[in-house]
């Protein structure tokens, strides 16, 4: 609610909302006025934040694939290559037994699979971030919510003026 | 992060604000009964480390193993508690896949119980070489012996199944935790938030941070459902691609699944009753959360319950005279009482969860959760040692007991778990912040949705 900032000398303006409605009002006002490049806080994932943003689908599925068909054929590969490198005959068995390969394959699979899959989502969320994020209130992450425009002195006043009439609780430049 | 879950009801008439302040206030400096808890907990962890270190200086003698019974305390048990690290990752994988937003309060409680078991599990294996300086023998690694891992034998695919299962595990609880994290960071202060800041790896709650958290949840969510099955299959197969009678059977992999299910549900309520109590988190884990759980207890039961009488008819419909005759000394010979044990424990016992005022009622199911888990241990005892001792010759026949060695090896596991898991609660929130408030309208909404 409070005093209107000094945005003239600052690139972005905060909000700071007390409601999803709210937050996503003033969104998809900003999102209409041709707004880019908006950053949205919220304590919890939301999909209607989601819907209004509009962003493409993460990129983290396809480290999940490459993963895991990279374990798969690590799997395969380990347990036949060293088998034909250390050929021992045991049980009467053949020295490449595929049957019981299939499970050295399957956990491989799995394990380069789920930690690629990690190393996607870090690789693409940035993280771990060592700076603070512009705007960012520790109130995000209890029951607040958050949006961060960007602009030219005008297009900041008119963000402001965007959240304030959502609802907004206190607006700040950042 | 279920953001599609089916929410609480509405008595719960929970905020945000509050979610934040009931979890991270179980984070406040541990009282009086936590560390005499503790106490108690070194206190076996202790007996156990000594029986250890006796069998180290005097070798794998000082058991009761009786040849041909090499199998005994310590497969037993490091069986059961990969059994008990199944729930955790069914509670975390499956149930998110289906959606059920109960599991919201339960499942972090049961994660960490899930990697903790199976750091457990994996002190046995070493436990059980008897010199265990020489692990390191069994990893694949170029050496100058002449041996390689035998990728044929079932015992190699338990070490790639367990250890893919801890990573997976302890990935996940992680991963989940981050945002968690992030909200305890937020509310401390001096040297814990500084802590906390690098544990949270600078999360903030962006939408870029939860549009690929959400996709990398869901994908290792997917990951892990077909691992759970998987672990409990290969470890049942350590077991059935032997020829030895009461174990050669192809109905292993789905019957140590269930039981793993089984023992694993059972643990989760005994571990989370005192939580309840001692947090005062009535309001977060509802009856209707163990309830749930009952359920699910009852269901894995009856499939163990089933897959005992399968086990049975088969082996007098079979007609092989040696599996008929393991399947009668199991009821009837010298392990009569572990077998009863283990069938009443596990099949009769759990028959009262049929009614809805035991199933409701939680005190009641504290009480049947010890009996299903001393009913497990008891299982694997049944499988693994009485098929040992009574083999194909009568001179191989013999009666093997644990002594006491092996029991302060089991003791000192109980406390070792229960050592991690009580660390845990003080550091981390045991509950998912993030998805108690997911499953609540958010703020400036109030409830619309029914229960489920």
């Amino acid at each position: 609610m409070g005093t209107p900032p000094v945005v003239s000398l600052a690139s972005g303006v905060v909000g700071v909302f007390g409601t999803l409605d709210a937050t996503l009002l003033a969104l998809k006002e900003l999102k209409a006025k041709g707004y880019a490049g908006l950053t949205v806080y919220s304590p919890t994932p939301q999909h209607e934040l989601e819907e209004v943003l509009d962003e493409p689908v993460s990129p983290v599925r396809m480290f999940t694939l490459v993963g895991a068909l990279t374990g798969c054929a690590f799997g395969f590969y380990y347990a036949i290559g060293t088998s034909l490198d250390w050929e021992l005959i045991t049980g009467g068995k053949p020295i490449v037994a595929l049957p019981p390969y299939v499970v050295i394959g399957f956990e491989c699979t799995i394990l380069i699979g789920a930690l690629a899959t990690v190393a996607g989502m870090f690789l693409n969320a940035r993280l771990p971030k060592l700076r603070k994020a512009a705007g960012y209130d520790p109130r995000f992450s209890a029951d607040k919510f958050g949006i961060v425009a960007y602009g030219g002195p005008a297009q900041v006043a008119g963000a402001e003026r965007i959240m304030l009439d959502a609802g907004a609780e206190e607006v700040r430049g950042v | 992060m279920a953001t599609m879950a089916t929410p609480l009801p509405p008595t719960a008439e929970l905020t945000y604000g509050d979610v934040n302040r009931d979890i991270i206030r179980t984070l406040d400096p541990p009282g009086r009964g936590w560390f005499l808890g503790m106490a108690v907990v070194l206190t076996g962890l202790a007996i156990g480390a000594f029986s250890w270190l006796r069998q180290l200086k005097y070798g794998l003698g000082v058991t009761g193993y009786t040849p041909p019974i090499f199998w005994g305390t310590y497969i037993t048990t490091f069986v059961f508690w990969v059994g008990i690290a199944h729930s955790g990752t069914l509670i975390s994988a499956i149930l998110f896949l289906f959606r059920s937003g109960w599991r919201s309060a339960v499942y972090r409680a049961a994660e960490a119980m899930t990697v903790f078991a199976v750091m457990t599990a994996g002190l046995f294996p070493v436990l059980h070489l008897g010199r265990a300086w020489f692990a390191y023998w069994v990893a694949p690694y170029p050496n100058i012996r002449g041996l390689w891992s035998n990728f044929r034998s079932p015992l190699v695919w338990d070490i790639f199944a367990i250890s893919t299962y801890f990573t997976v595990s302890a990935t996940f609880l992680v991963m989940g935790l981050i945002p968690d994290v992030a909200a305890i960071r937020d509310q401390a202060t001096g040297w814990r938030r500084k802590v906390y800041s690098v544990l949270s790896f600078g999360w903030r709650n962006s939408n870029t941070e939860w549009r690929h958290f959400m996709r990398m949840y869901l994908f290792l969510a997917a990951l892990s459902t077909p691992l759970v099955l998987s672990v409990h299959s290969v470890v049942s197969w350590d077991f059935a691609m032997g020829i030895v009678p009461g174990w050669h059977a192809t109905i292993f992999a789905p019957y140590f699944v269930a039981g793993a299910i089984f023992s694993g549900c059972g643990m989760v309520i005994t571990i989370l009753v005192p939580l309840r109590k001692a947090f005062k988190l009535e309001r977060y884990l509802t009856v209707r959360h163990f309830e749930n759980l009952a359920k699910l207890c009852l269901l894995t039961s009856t499939i163990v319950g089933y897959a005992y009488f399968t086990e049975y008819f088969i082996a007098w419909y079979g007609g092989n005279r040696f599996e008929q005759d393991t399947f009668y000394n199991r009821a009837f010979g010298d392990y009569w009482w572990a077998t009863w044990t283990m069938i009443t424990c596990n099949v009769f016992i759990p028959l009262v969860l049929w009614s809805k005022k035991v199933r409701t009622n939680i005190a009641a199911l504290f009480v049947i959760s010890i009996f299903i888990n001393i009913g497990m241990w008891f299982e694997r005892f049944v499988i693994i040692v009485t098929s040992l001792a009574h083999e194909f010759e009568p001179w191989q026949w013999a009666y093997y007991k644990p002594n006491w060695v092996e029991l302060g090896i089991l003791l000192g596991s109980f406390c070792w778990f229960s050592m991690w898991f009580m660390l845990f609660i003080k550091f981390f929130p045991a509950m998912a912040i993030t998805e108690i408030k997911e499953a609540l309208p958010p703020p400036g909404r109030t409830h619309h949705a029914g229960g489920h």
